[in-house]
């Protein structure tokens, strides 16, 4: 079991750099998509041998609402809003990467020396989730489209739950389905402020609403 | 010296053209078509090797120099190399370090080659291919690195089939990320999709077929040998590193790296149909998502 989660944190921190490396929005749409069932999969490779009814609740409703819900949102918001690729992020992409690796390294250094309650399921749950984040905040702060930093927060919350999942065993499930549902609400409501914002300024590029104040 | 490392360099000078066959009946495959003969390049070889030269009045000793030149670095790349169950025929400490650098000599004379023949259209393939092996150089290395600091050991013999069903499971990601690395180099460096296409002959996209657009005959085939063989280290060096346990029979392990090299022609052939040319100022991003790869694989080794 521990080489299948090992395998999966791979595939996650790939995802993660692939979505540093993107310019077109579908495209980091799927991939924030395949994150999402691989972390499905994650909570149930963490917990094999012992699935409960919780754990296979909350795989299945991390991987329809990660994997499924959330990307025809996103993808109903990119069609509403007729935008093909993010153009000119703050930060251009081969830095984008190469802040990933960043990232990933210094979630390494802290991991090593976090203390944990337990022992996770897999030496490289932790730092996978730390640089999740970290690249989930960098592309919010990076990315200028109000669909990116939608996805940013995507991804920064799927670090969440891969510390949930990995490491908080005892955190109770009422609470990982509340952060779901706020999530699930965030989305939903980005999806319609993109539209809305894409609608009144014919772009979703957030810098131009500091045209707002006059 | 190992002489019985010189069988796995004979096997290699025979099957290297066959490993490009390989490639192209799968690309053939994927397209519906019947595809060339699997012997097509040693035809084409035979028919080069016929015909004779014609060089340019510009030219000098150096264009002369470079098909021998890199052919002969290959040659040397190969007798440090062990493969399959065969051993290395000369084996030292560091020597992966001397493998990356006769693979860039060999580079190193055909770009001058390609200079000295005073056309510039073959002037912007050295830009290229200079600039993009820039990038690549340095992840073969720390492909190596890693490669290395896992076995425990200095030298390409130690490093080589050194990889246990153990080590998949304890640093089987470290692998998997090397292994994703040394793949994208090894497409970057041998001039394969999606960095450049080995068949188009348009100006705009082509970076090592630019360098040998004004060799012909001699020159031509040994050139095209040459890389061939380059494609075959490469390939070695990555099937090498993947494949687990030594039976102890030189020959059926030579069996299983054959079977190994299949399966990487299969899947490059897959790669190459399946995905599409990067633009060339996306290639850059490509090398440095490689280089990202390897230095994460580092760190998981390192900690």
């Amino acid at each position: 079991m521990q080489a299948l989660l090992d395998a999966l944190m791979v595939l996650l921190t790939f995802t993660n750099l692939r979505l540093l490396g993107l310019s077109r929005l579908n495209a980091s749409i799927r991939t924030v998509a395949a994150q999402g069932v691989l972390l499905g999969l994650v909570a149930l490779a963490a917990h094999a041998g012992h699935w409960s009814g919780r754990i296979l609740l909350i795989a299945a409703v991390g991987i329809a609402v990660k994997g499924v819900a959330f990307p025809l949102l996103l993808f109903r918001a990119l069609r509403a809003a007729k935008i093909r690729r993010e153009v000119e992020p703050f930060v251009g992409y081969i830095p984008s990467v190469l802040a990933g690796v960043a990232a990933f390294l210094i979630s390494l250094w802290v991991a090593a020396r976090l203390p944990l309650p337990g022992r996770p399921a897999s030496d490289l749950i932790v730092p996978t989730a730390l640089s999740t984040m970290l690249v989930g905040l960098l592309v919010i702060v990076s990315r200028k489209k109000a669909l990116s930093q939608a996805i940013g927060y995507l991804v920064f919350e799927n670090g969440i739950y891969i510390f949930g999942v990995g490491v908080a065993y005892e955190a109770p499930a009422l609470v990982e389905m509340g952060i779901l549902l706020d999530v699930f609400v965030a989305v939903f409501v980005m999806g319609i402020i993109v539209f809305h914002i894409s609608r009144e300024f014919d772009s979703i590029d957030t810098t131009r609403l500091a045209t707002l104040k006059e | 010296m190992n002489p019985l490392g010189l069988f796995a360099v004979a096997g290699s000078v025979l099957l290297a053209p066959l490993f490009l066959g390989v490639v192209n009946r799968t690309k053939a495959a994927f397209a519906g078509r019947a595809g060339q003969p699997l012997f097509q390049l040693y035809f084409d070889l035979a028919k080069a090797a016929r015909k004779g030269a014609v060089y340019s009045r510009t030219a000098t000793w150096v264009f002369r120099l470079a098909p021998l030149g890199s052919l002969a670095a290959a040659l040397t790349a190969l007798l440090l190399l062990p493969q399959g169950g065969f051993p290395a025929v000369l084996s030292f400490p560091g020597d992966f370090v001397a493998l990356i650098f006769v693979l860039a000599t060999a580079r190193f004379l055909m770009v001058i080659a390609s200079l000295d023949v005073g056309s510039s259209f073959e002037g912007m393939g050295a830009s290229r291919e200079v600039a993009f092996s820039a990038l690549a150089e340095p992840v073969l290395l720390l492909c190596l690195a890693v490669a290395a600091r896992e076995a425990g050991r200095g030298s390409l013999s130690g490093i080589i089939g050194s990889v246990t069903g153990g080590d998949w499971q304890r640093t089987g990601p470290a692998l998997v990320l090397v292994a994703a690395s040394l793949l994208a180099i090894l497409l970057a460096e041998n001039a394969r999709i999606p960095v450049d296409d080995p068949n188009t002959h348009l100006e705009l996209t082509m970076i090592h077929e630019v360098m040998i657009l004004d060799h012909g005959g001699p020159d031509l085939a040994l050139l095209l040998y040459g890389a061939a063989l380059k494609l075959w280290i490469l390939g070695a060096l990555l099937t090498g590193l993947l494949l687990p346990g030594r039976t102890g029979s030189p020959l059926l392990d030579g069996l299983i790296f054959l079977a190994g090299m299949l399966v990487l022609a299969v899947v490059i052939g897959v790669i190459e149909s399946t995905i599409a040319r990067l633009r060339l100022h996306r290639v850059p991003q490509f090398l440095v998502g490689a280089g990202a790869f390897a230095v994460m694989a580092l760190a998981l080794i390192m900690r």
